[in-house]
């Protein structure tokens, strides 16, 4: 990998925004192919970030940055990828939000930056979201996966509205259901007929990933 | 009743309340109203949750304003009215202790990120956190109790409008940990003893937090960093799990209650519960370690 690589690598690791656009700068400037620039420095720093937070060495600050850094770097490369008529590819298309009732944002929003970050086209619908919401919106885009976060042991339960929504609508077979939030667990999943649950940011990378045999 | 400030420094031992959204819930509170919003047309079931908690033998209950800041009550269309919710929520706090608890202004994150990851500054949030504090200490609250905070610049700026606006009145923080140790922004309890202590803050602690075990080891960590300092613990009662489709917190009331004698011996003088407790929690706690045996 070119030194210019490597810079870049290490500065979405290490979330520094602006160094991360001026080395996407310098990357076209000697002719790196932009996806090259993605699949070899971006995609890669983003997993380093995921497993740092795993382990406990970075927490939610870190992420964030790292997740800045990347995006700073992509506005650079988008153009670029436009004028070859190429394309990152979309690793899969994802309706997230937080249940009606819950107007808990942080987690709902950070899994959203990871999906976005690792490749995901994500359309975040906001907190307190009715099930019908959810429904339109995987009908719209044509999602296949929804992200469904709740924070209350109450607005669970909307977790499961929005699975029977889906199911009514006859879209359950399309997208891969994916929840999280504090009082959640794999149990709950499995009572509610999700596909998956992930019990942060990071994991739901992984989940999506795993549930889509990407 | 005595003063607050010096009951806290000479004890005895203070046992705050347990969890406050969840027995609402069993009181009616419909899914996906916001506490202080319902708390405006419905004060008895407040008043009885309130009131569960000093029975059981609470001498400091929190007042229901955990969201009662602008940028929470936003959520809920209620952001021009900060001062008539705090305002409330205290009266119905002080209705219900009597002169059998103190009353704490419970002040909680703003549930957004403050700059560079998110949109408030710094100084905003003071303002924010200042507007709050202001209501609940014109309504009278014995202390500012701020909790559950995991970034440790929004914990500066809850302290300092709180102080800006206290009046005399005692500021306690607790932060929540729940990440290896830390809390999820990355703060070690360390780290916060040594940058909200020397802001004069009355008291600091932990709350919430992931498990028992890892609130226990943020006031062990306090309590060394700080020997001298006066410590709060607050933690949800154990773990949530399901037990035919209901969340169950996985502490008894008797684990909560061992769990307090341990606290104590760290130096915690405040000791309650958070998500998961109830008023049997809270009632073996007083057992074990309050002046008000029930």
């Amino acid at each position: 990998m070119s030194d210019i690589l490597n810079q870049l690598h290490t500065a979405v690791v290490a979330g520094e925004t602006d160094p991360a656009r001026e080395l996407a700068e310098q990357a076209l400037r000697a002719s790196i192919a932009p996806l090259t620039a993605i699949d070899e420095a971006l995609n890669p720093a983003m997993e380093i970030v995921g497993g740092k937070y795993e382990t406990g060495e970075y927490f939610i600050p870190d992420l964030v940055m790292a997740a800045e850094a990347m995006k700073a770097a992509m506005q650079v490369f988008e153009p670029a990828l436009m004028a070859r008529q190429e394309e990152r590819q979309v690793l899969g298309t994802v309706v997230i939000g937080t249940v009606e009732g819950d107007i808990h944002e942080i987690g709902k929003s950070l899994v959203a930056t990871m999906l976005s970050a690792a490749g995901f086209q994500v359309h975040d619908l906001g907190v307190d979201v009715p099930a019908s919401r959810f429904v339109e919106q995987v009908r719209e885009t044509g999602a296949n996966v929804v992200g469904l976060s709740a924070l209350l042991t109450t607005t669970m339960l909307g977790q499961e509205a929005v699975v029977e929504a889906l199911q009514e609508a006859g879209l359950r077979d399309q997208v891969k259901v994916v929840i999280g939030g504090a009082p959640a667990g794999p149990e709950w999943a499995e009572t509610i007929g999700a596909d998956g649950y992930a019990e942060n940011a990071n994991e739901a990378v992984g989940v999506v990933k795993q549930l889509l045999g990407i | 009743m005595e003063d607050f400030l010096s009951r806290l420094k000479n004890g005895p031992v203070i046992v705050a309340d347990g969890a406050m959204g969840t027995m609402l819930q069993a009181a009616g509170l419909p899914l996906g109203t916001s506490p202080e919003g319902w708390l405006l047309e419905n004060p008895d079931p407040v008043v009885g949750v309130h009131r569960a908690y000093v029975e059981a033998g609470s001498e400091l209950i929190l007042t229901c304003t955990f969201g009662g800041t602008r940028t929470r009550l936003e959520r809920a269309g209620l952001h021009d009215r900060v001062a008539e919710v705090n305002r409330q929520a205290a009266e119905i706090a002080r209705q219900a202790a009597g002169e059998q608890a103190y009353v704490g202004g419970d002040i909680g994150p703003l549930g957004e990120f403050l700059k560079p990851l998110g949109k408030i500054a710094y100084e905003e949030a003071v303002d924010i956190f200042a507007e709050q504090a202001g209501a609940l200490v014109q309504a009278g609250v014995d202390v500012l109790y701020i909790e559950t905070m995991s970034d440790l610049n929004e914990a500066r700026a809850a302290v300092e409008g709180a102080q800006r606006v206290a009046n005399g009145i005692p500021v306690t923080i607790t932060l929540s940990f729940d990440s290896h140790g830390r809390t999820n922004m990355g703060v070690k309890p360390e780290q916060a003893v040594e940058t909200l202590l020397p802001l004069g803050v009355s008291a600091i602690g932990a709350n919430c937090g992931a498990t028992l075990e890892m609130t226990h080891d943020a006031i062990a960590r306090m309590h060394e960093t700080a020997p001298e300092a006066i410590l709060i613990a607050k933690p949800n009662a154990g773990k949530p799990h399901l037990v035919e489709r209901q969340v169950i917190y996985d502490a008894t009331p008797a684990d909560m209650a061992e769990r307090a004698r341990e606290f104590v011996a760290l130096g915690a003088r405040i000791v309650g519960g958070c998500c998961g407790s109830t008023s049997e929690h809270i009632q073996a706690i007083a057992q074990a370690i309050g002046v008000k045996q029930t």
